[in-house]
């Protein structure tokens, strides 16, 4: 088990180089630099190219890529060009937004998503399966924005149920921590605190869940309905098991299993996939942040964030393998 | 009994639900009746940075507006000059010594008196300024204004306009420059000319500017500490929740006291969001109203207020990217096939007003016998025959994915504008491109373009800060050279008389419009918006909004 995560570690060390490279390649030779989105319509060509010279960018890439690496190795990842924080500030000031928010989502997705499958399959060809099958195909259809947008009209303009941006009320003036405002508001006992980041993640919840929603209710659908086919189903009912017991320990626990591996696909892409919500709720996390590095060429942003992310994702993907031998102890980690 | 678990299961997550609710509405409700005296406004980017010495972005020098306060100010909702933390300033018979008489009795945020000597410290900071600190994207309004610095470390920085700081008491100051600008004294109401605590600069290392070229790190008084002497002080800046918090200065004496006791600014950069933002009550107010938004807020009963004009959207014609554009025929041709009225009508706001010159009349300087080019099809037609340019094709830039204040959407003025051209008989070809940095790569270097639309917004009330920095040398965005008209502008500059400076600036507005570079357009008013029961705040053409005055109506 240890030398499987060692090896696995010292995997990541080729792989962040690798990426590195093509990244610094593919960023660099975007056309334009930030020069350009520093100074708008003012620019004129010769302060655009007093820019670039003072940051370096008329060098040669491989120099240029060489002072990135001598940074990197250590651990410094730079400053942002637009905002001049260090990246990893801005990083940690933005991740745990976008993870509140790929976390709400995935509670609000499994919470609904799973019973309503399920139901569906036991009630194959009654009404609640019919609904259930074409809302779940509206969910996938939906553009987020536009979903998000109903849900803000209904909700926070004309009901005034829920607020349309931003993670927190300013005016609560929470302490901060660790910039997961619950937890911080948990920790620091500022109940009202929590009360109001998690009122605010609700709405973005909802808009960002609705399309792993509607996939993990029709995953579960198919799933529950193949696994009440089984065999072993069938010889547990005629072993005079009581309903409950067959749904639970049986029909539930198979049909599951692939139902996790959608989940684990899902998070993956909650995570990548919240730029929009984040922009239309005003949310602060990195996808929105990343839209607008690329559009303002700010590279030591890109590369930090992305380089941050793989490690992050590899990790994430270890901690899955190693999680599979604990579920299924058929599987084993060499 | 099917499926009890599940529905156990939902109902308790409904109830679970149900419960936040009540308690984060009540919470809202409880804390609504507190907010009267604190207003949130709704923002499009956070600021950069909270030194506006070191700032360009409008999202930072609005901070700075309410933080700090300059020697010079626009006058409210206004472009003139009027008294800022100076009470009085003249000239000497050069034109080249400006003495201040400064206000007595103000003090910074930290306790310490404002005076002759603070103000001497901060435009020593900035002109003996050195390493980092003369980056041209550091100290951008500096360099714009005052060219360059004590000794200058790039060869490409022109010598400082800036010459000296003498405080000969306490109250008094005399500025000296090294020569006579147009610039002096409007540009000192820029707030990057704010004046700074010499304590808090000192005390946190203001200048000290770290790490390397390519990766600047601003000090911690940037960040944290911004001391000054304006109605509001600084509170804090929460950059995990987009939100920056100011609160009353209680010893404010320059004006009446801000009658807010915090001001919150909170980014929403989606346009919409912004929108919904206000009308769901999460902000009071907030800047950069969509033009369709104007009409439907207004009427939901909303406190929308319209910008004087300050700004100019042109069609630049490019001389050197295409030869016939050099004939003046051709450039008189299309502007009398432009149906500006219609575009003004049809795409941009309420308010807004056909061009007939380079800048806003708001501006002394403004001309009203500048030659114009009514709409006039015919007439188009004969100038391109004249010319013998019937077969014109011209190549097209426009931007996508932007919108400006002037220019709110324009790909709708694209289409409008090569309709009107295809109407004369020019063919049009439409070269789109990403505003950032294609298009302004495209149409301010190079010769691949031949017409293209841009604007300006005004920094300070000077006409020189519209005509001149177009047309006062050579641009590849025009491709012409006219030393006759950079000699004319460099006359203007030089004039110290305000009053012959203006009859300069006339001339020059004439002498713009007959050599014909460009179209002026249209200047368009933007909008910013305030919730119903918030008054007090008068839009100023300068982005110069004074939060100060805001108040909620009981």
């Amino acid at each position: 088990m240890f030398r499987f995560i060692v090896r696995r570690l010292l995997q990541l060390i080729p792989a962040l180089f690798g990426l590195s490279i093509l990244l610094f390649i593919w960023l660099h030779r975007l056309p334009g630099g930030p020069e350009t989105a520093i100074l708008g319509e003012r620019g004129t060509p010769e302060m655009r190219a007093a820019i670039r010279q003072n940051l370096g960018l008329d060098e040669p890439i491989l120099v240029q890529y060489g002072r990135f690496m001598r940074r990197m190795l250590r651990l410094d990842l730079g400053s942002s060009i637009a905002t001049k924080r260090e990246v990893t500030t801005e990083f940690l000031q933005r991740f745990p937004g976008t993870v509140e928010l790929a976390v709400t989502a995935l509670i609000i997705a499994i919470a609904v998503g799973i019973p309503l499958g399920y139901l569906a399959a036991r009630r194959r060809g009654k009404l609640l399966d019919h609904v259930s099958v074409a809302g779940s195909l509206i969910g996938v259809c939906i553009p987020v924005f536009f979903l998000a947008y109903v849900l803000k009209a209904i909700f926070a303009e004309n009901l005034h149920l829920f607020p349309s941006s931003g993670r927190q009320d300013p005016t609560l003036e929470a302490t901060r921590i660790t910039n997961f405002f619950v937890l911080d508001g948990l920790m620091t006992r500022e109940w009202d605190a929590a009360a109001d980041a998690i009122w605010h993640l609700v709405l973005p919840g909802i808009a960002l869940a609705s399309i792993p929603l509607a996939i993990i209710v029709r995953i579960t659908r198919a799933s529950v309905l193949e696994v009440l086919g089984e065999d072993f189903v069938r010889t547990a009912e005629a072993k005079g098991l009581t309903e409950r017991v067959v749904r639970q320990r049986h029909v539930l626990r198979n049909a599951m299993l692939p139902v996790a591996t959608t989940i684990g696909l899902l998070t993956g892409g909650l995570l990548s996939g919240a730029v929009l919500t984040e922009t239309v709720f005003a949310f602060s996390g990195i996808g929105a942040f990343i839209a607008d590095s690329i559009s303002q060429r700010d590279y030591p942003v890109l590369m930090g964030f992305i380089m941050i992310i793989a490690v992050l994702f590899v990790l994430v993907n270890l901690l899955v393998d190693l999680s599979y031998s604990l579920i299924d102890p058929r599987v084993r980690v060499r | 009994m099917r499926a009890p678990r599940p529905k156990v299961a939902i109902a308790a997550v409904a109830v679970a639900a149900l419960a936040v609710a009540g308690c984060a509405e009540s919470d809202r409700g409880d804390s609504g009746e507190s907010q009267k005296d604190t207003l949130v406004f709704g923002v499009a980017g956070d600021p950069k940075v909270l030194d506006p010495s070191l700032a360009s972005d409008g999202e930072s020098l609005r901070v700075a507006r309410q933080v700090f306060e300059t020697l010079v100010r626009p006058e409210e909702g206004g472009t003139k000059i009027t008294p800022g933390l100076a009470e009085s300033w003249t000239p000497d018979s050069t034109g080249t010594v400006w003495t201040f008489k400064l206000r007595s009795g103000v003090k910074f945020h930290d306790g310490t008196d404002f005076n002759a000597e603070a103000v001497c410290v901060n435009f020593n900071r900035w002109y003996n300024a050195t390493g980092l600190m003369q980056s041209p994207d550091v100290t951008p309004y500096w360099q714009d204004v005052m060219g360059g610095f004590a000794k200058n470390e790039r060869e490409d920085l022109p010598e400082s306009l800036f010459k000296s700081c003498a405080a000969k008491d306490a109250t008094t100051v005399d500025l000296a420059f090294t020569r006579v600008s147009s610039k002096v004294p409007a540009a000192l109401m820029l707030p990057s000319f704010s004046i700074h605590s010499p304590k808090a600069l000192d005390e946190f290392k203001a200048s000290a500017i770290g790490g390397s070229a390519d990766n600047v790190q601003y000090p911690s008084y940037a960040m944290e500490h911004p001391t000054g002497t304006g109605p509001f002080k600084f509170k804090s800046w929460d950059v995990a929740n987009k939100t920056l918090t100011l609160e009353r200065n209680e010893d404010y004496t320059t004006g009446p006291k801000a009658k807010l006791k915090t001001l919150i600014f909170k980014t929403i950069s989606d346009e919409n969001a912004r929108k919904q933002a206000l009308r769901s009550g999460d902000i009071q107010g907030y800047d950069l109203v969509g033009p369709a938004d104007v009409e439907p807020l207004k009427g939901e009963g909303f406190n929308m207020l319209t910008r004087p004009a300050f700004n100019i959207l042109y069609l630049a014609m490019n001389q050197k990217g295409n030869p016939k554009l050099a004939d003046i025929k051709v450039r008189q041709a299309i502007a009398y096939a432009l149906n500006r009225q219609a575009l003004v009508d049809s795409k941009l706001p309420p308010g807004a007003k056909v061009a007939t010159q380079f800048m806003p009349d708001t501006v002394e300087g403004w001309n009203s016998s500048v030659p114009t080019y009514d709409y006039n099809v015919e007439k188009a037609k004969q100038l391109l025959a004249e010319a013998g340019a019937t077969n014109l094709t011209l190549r097209f830039h426009y931007p996508t994915e932007v919108t400006r204040p002037y220019m709110p959407n324009p790909k709708d003025i694209f289409e409008l504008l090569s309709t009107d051209l295809q109407a004369v008989g020019i063919k049009v070809q439409g070269i789109p491109l990403k505003w950032t940095p294609d298009y302004l790569n495209a149409t301010s270097s190079g010769s691949a373009h031949d017409l293209h639309f841009l604007g300006w917004t005004g920094d300070y009330g000077d006409a020189y800060n519209f005509i001149g920095t177009m047309f006062d040398r050579q641009k590849a965005e025009w491709g012409f050279n006219n030393p006759a008209l950079f000699a004319l502008f460099k006359q203007a500059d030089s004039t110290a008389d305000s009053a012959a400076r203006f009859e300069l600036y006339k001339q020059l507005n004439a002498e713009v419009m007959k050599f014909l570079p460009g179209v002026p357009i249209s200047h368009s008013p933007p909008a910013i918006v305030f919730g119903k029961d918030v008054t007090g705040v008068k839009a100023s053409p300068l982005t110069d909004e004074r939060f100060a005055t805001a108040e909620f109506k009981s």
